[in-house]
């Protein structure tokens, strides 16, 4: 079942629904629960990258924004809102997730040989160990970067789907890289 | 970091991590958000009140400590 039933009411309806929202009523969070719930699974799928983790972390992303209701204010647009609330949660999710990381091999002593990267077992293994790389980065970075560099999102939406500022994001993102560069650079890969 | 080098990186990760192209919702999440509306609260047991005065004394103890686990946070 495609799940985006944000086509089937107006916009008009979909800002009552939100007026009623704020104002508590039960009814007006299910359809706003509808309208929302698949572009804030889009945004959280995105940042983990596991669909049934997704799911859970969107009902549980509406699950505080009902707790929250009171403090939405209805002139302003529910999505980044929201999307800022699943933020938080997807990189809570991120850092529980990190204590069972991998530990990369660019921290031992092994070191591939450069023309080894020829045989296609190896490229699968170096692209094994730059994603266990990637997941070691700190949530935050790893938060920005994955929808930096991966999904290719642009910075003002990340920093107002983050909350935080653009500046910030460019920030965390070329801490990224650089965590990253240094990686690769252990695994002997250099632009 | 410059362009070239962003690219690089993003190459790399791109082919170890390629963009999450399936990113729909499949199924309707209503039952689930309606269950989970249903679920108790936690209480706010002693452990948690104990934990919770306990960081309360160590920030008040040792301000130095509260930059510190806010840049952790």
């Amino acid at each position: 079942m495609a799940a985006d039933p944000a086509v089937l009411i107006s916009f008009q309806e979909a800002m009552d629904a939100l007026d009623r929202f704020a104002e508590g009523e039960q009814d007006a969070f299910e359809t706003v629960f509808r309208q929302y719930q698949g572009e804030i699974y889009g945004w959280i799928v995105r940042m983990v990258r596991e669909p049934a983790a997704a799911e859970d972390l969107t009902v549980e992303t509406f699950w505080r924004i009902y707790k929250l209701r009171k403090r939405f204010d209805a002139r302003r647009p529910f999505g980044p809102w929201a999307r800022r609330i699943a933020s938080r949660l997807a990189i809570d999710y991120l850092r529980s997730r990190q204590r069972f990381a991998v530990p990369s091999l660019a921290d031992t002593s092994v070191l591939i040989v450069p023309h080894d990267r020829r045989d296609p077992a190896v490229q699968g293994e170096l692209r094994a160990q730059i994603e266990r790389d990637f997941c070691r980065l700190p949530p935050k970075l790893r938060a920005a970067a994955t929808l930096a560099l991966i999904e290719e999102r642009p910075y003002d939406e990340i920093a107002d789907g983050l909350g935080i500022s653009l500046s910030a994001v460019k920030m965390r993102v070329a801490r990224a890289v650089r965590r990253l560069r240094a990686s690769l650079e252990k695994l002997g890969i250099r632009p | 970091m410059n362009d070239e080098e962003l690219s690089f990186i993003r190459r790399q990760v791109k082919a170890a991590m390629p963009a999450f192209e399936d990113s729909g919702l499949r199924t309707d999440l209503w039952p689930r958000m309606l269950r989970r509306m249903e679920e108790p609260s936690p209480i706010f047991g002693w452990f948690e009140s104990a934990l919770v005065a306990l960081i309360v004394m160590s920030f008040l103890s040792f301000p130095k400590l509260i930059p510190l686990m806010l840049y952790h946070l």
